[in-house]
């Protein structure tokens, strides 16, 4: 037969030999996909599952399906006439939280492109020292560096007590639990998210793009903002970035140092799952954020396409 | 007329006075230039030429304001700008890697000068325009500056160096990135844009063909020092240096001992015995031993019944088309290079053969 039909034959092997290398990818692929089902897809499965469902009363959730959650974050349900009216309590949460997270991204720009100009323009031996310095804090749980700021910025602490001494204040700064401890506290946890990607792209610049500016008469202010500023600008997005997002899910920060009278989102929706018994509430909020932030990397993307096809 | 004849006639557009520049320090201390004088003039077409590491960049730098001078000072038609810092100084800088803004499109480079200088946006955009025409990069226009080829990149540099029209262009090897071919056309591009716009062109190269083509006058350079300046005739027919005569073109280099002077003209005697007479130049040595230089094709086979100035034995015979080259090992065991024009008679001439060789006694030069 294999005589009288060599190609069929030849055929066969060939579709066995792929079929089998096609099991074979999938068992490799395997441990990938696991992963990537139980980290991420079954969670996010289950925060919308939750999110329409009803509260239990003591927790948990009951298999009810309810809109409510959502409504919930806009409206509160008048008790008596069982009507809707607009409540603005979440929707500050979620303003003052991208308030916060904007600024301490600012702050963590102004702070932080400097350092990393400071590094790039540093001899190669040396730069490693300076970043390892920079993520050297990361070597400690934040929690723990949370609680070092709070020493640092309380009544009794460092700044107050040095600032006292030297007499340029008589009675101590109320730093501690206000907006400014917020945002003092995001940008120093989140600074090297800032340094590190505008550090990659500055130290990638050719200098001799910076002596060409200078060369045509731009001084130095006009030099940073017309071809430095311009050929970090994906560093910079990219800080912008990965410090704006996990300042506006802060957790630990706003609740140490705000002394979690003041909420962000974070707390708000640790809250749902805590004190307020209200997880499909606090589920409906954790989508409503995540939706927020795929707004911030769309807009990004979008911005960089349009960026890409105009030069092209 | 010599190079400092020319000088005196026109005024310097750069003059460098005393200028050394030392990097780093102690043990590690580098000395790039060292006491360098200097007078560029006005609307010329002047060369640096020197070896890797004999300071060429180092100068240009200084000029543009890149670096500050360890000593010296620089002025630019008679005004100090020795601290001006570059974006102060009406110098612009063709780099070697073109430095083209990647961010900006080609009309956007080349009139980045200008913007910066706050002129009206009607007249960067006639001046951006009269650039593209100029380095005939019209239709590149809207482009991005990756999207060229290496000669289009280097006109845009080129362009975007000349649209603020500066009072000096400083050019450091702009053409060592390109091939034979589009290098020979963006020579003659280069020296005709000169021309037409009357900037002042200070070009670097280690290139002495190029030098000798291109240039209005040459300074050869070596470990941080000029050691002549002259127009590309002087530096090739009376070199001074024994560097500068070997470092451009070939050249027939001999001993001998000074036996009278007169004038500018030594009579020197030769190891072999022979005497010659050889023009003094600038040389200092005056007497003892000294290095006297010819041309090859300044040094002719003798013919019957001539009295030859030199004679030996043949080692070998090079022919390219247009000329010969005889090698020719003297008794001294020095050795000459004859470049006869066209072929010669293979019958008589063959290597090991002993022949004659009268050198052209007006050009022969002793050597610093
Ligand atoms: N920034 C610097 N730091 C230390 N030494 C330097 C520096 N720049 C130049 N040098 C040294 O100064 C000397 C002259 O350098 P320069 O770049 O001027 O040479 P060049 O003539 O331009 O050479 P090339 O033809 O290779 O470009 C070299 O020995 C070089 O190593
Ligand atoms: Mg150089």
């Amino acid at each position: 037969m294999s005589d009288r039909q060599p190609p069929s034959a030849l055929a066969t092997a060939i579709a066995n030999n792929r079929r089998s290398e096609r099991a074979t990818r999938a068992w490799l692929l395997a441990p990938a996909l696991t992963i990537i089902l139980a980290i991420s897809i079954l969670p996010l499965g289950i925060t919308i599952v939750y999110s329409f469902l009803t509260p239990g009363t003591y927790g948990g959730v009951t298999w009810e399906f309810s809109t409510d959650s959502y409504v919930q974050f806009l409206f509160q349900r008048d008790i008596f006439d069982d009507t809707l009216v607009f409540n603005s309590a979440y929707v500050s949460i979620f303003l003052r939280s991208i308030g916060l997270a904007l600024g301490a991204t600012i702050g963590a720009l102004i702070l932080g492109f400097p350092t990393a100009y400071f590094i790039a323009s540093k001899p190669r031996e040396q730069r490693n020292i300076w970043l390892f310095l920079i993520t050297l804090p990361f070597w400690t749980n934040l929690l723990i560096r949370t609680y070092a700021m709070l020493l640092i910025i309380r009544d009794e602490g460092i700044i107050n007590i040095m600032l006292m001494k030297a007499g340029i204040i008589s009675s101590p700064l109320t730093i501690l639990y206000t907006d400014t401890a917020v945002f003092i506290g995001l940008i120093y946890s989140f600074l090297p998210f800032m340094v590190l990607p505008i550090y990659a792209s500055l130290e990638k610049l050719d200098f001799s793009l910076v002596e060409a500016g200078y060369d045509l008469y731009a001084n130095r202010l006009k030099v940073l903002f017309h071809v430095i500023v311009p050929l970090a600008k994906p560093g910079i997005v990219a800080g912008c970035i990965l410090v704006f997002i996990p300042a506006l899910g802060a957790y630990i920060t706003p609740e140490l140092l705000g002394g979690g009278k003041k909420l962000m989102i974070g707390n708000m929706i640790a809250m749902q799952f805590g004190a307020s018994r209200n997880w499909p509430f606090g589920s409906a909020a954790a989508l409503i954020l995540m939706a927020l932030v795929i707004v911030v990397l769309l807009v990004n993307a979008l911005a960089a396409r349009r960026g890409a096809s105009n030069n092209g | 007329m010599t190079g400092t004849e020319i000088a005196k006639e026109r005024k310097a557009a750069v003059s460098v006075r005393a200028l050394s520049k030392t990097f780093g320090q102690g043990d590690y201390a580098v000395t790039a230039l060292d006491s360098v004088e200097l007078d560029i003039l006005e609307n010329e077409f002047f060369t640096l030429l020197g070896p890797s590491g004999c300071g060429k960049t180092t100068l240009l730098r200084l000029i543009a304001g890149f670096e500050l001078p360890t000593e010296g000072s620089i002025s630019l038609q008679g005004e100090g700008i020795t601290d001006k810092p570059p974006h102060r100084r009406p110098v612009n800088t063709v780099f070697q890697s073109y430095a083209l803004f990647p961010h900006m499109t080609v009309a956007e480079n080349i009139g980045f000068g200008l913007r910066m200088l706050g002129k009206p946006t009607a007249e960067i955009k006639q001046t951006t325009e009269r650039m593209l025409a100029l380095v005939q990069l019209e239709a590149m226009a809207g482009r991005r500056t990756d999207q060229l080829s290496g000669g289009q990149q280097q006109r845009v540099a080129l362009a975007r160096a000349l649209a603020p029209a500066p009072k000096v262009l400083l050019l450091d090897e702009p053409l060592a990135a390109l091939d034979l071919k589009l290098r020979k056309n963006m020579q003659l591009e280069l020296k005709s844009l000169q021309a037409e716009t009357g900037i002042t062109f200070v070009f670097v190269t280690h290139d002495q063909e190029e030098a000798l083509t291109m240039s209005d006058r040459i300074a050869v350079m070596k470990s941080g020092k000029i050691l002549q300046i002259g127009t590309p005739r002087d530096i090739y027919d009376r070199p001074t240096h024994r560097f500068v005569a070997d470092f451009i073109g070939d050249i027939n280099i001999l001993e001998g001992t000074v036996e009278r002077t007169d004038g500018y003209l030594a009579t020197v005697r030769l190891r072999d015995g022979s005497m010659v007479s050889a023009h003094l130049g600038t040389a200092s040595a005056r007497s003892g031993n000294v290095s006297v230089a010819i041309r090859p094709e300044n040094v002719r086979l003798a013919g019957a019944g001539e009295t030859p100035t030199l004679t030996g034995v043949v080692e070998n015979i090079v022919y390219f088309g247009a000329a010969t080259n005889l090698h020719l090992r003297l008794g001294t065991g020095e050795e000459i290079v004859i470049r006869n024009p066209g072929a010669v008679d293979e019958g008589k001439y063959q290597p090991g053969a002993t022949i004659g060789a009268i050198m052209q006694p007006d050009l022969i030069r002793v050597l610093e």
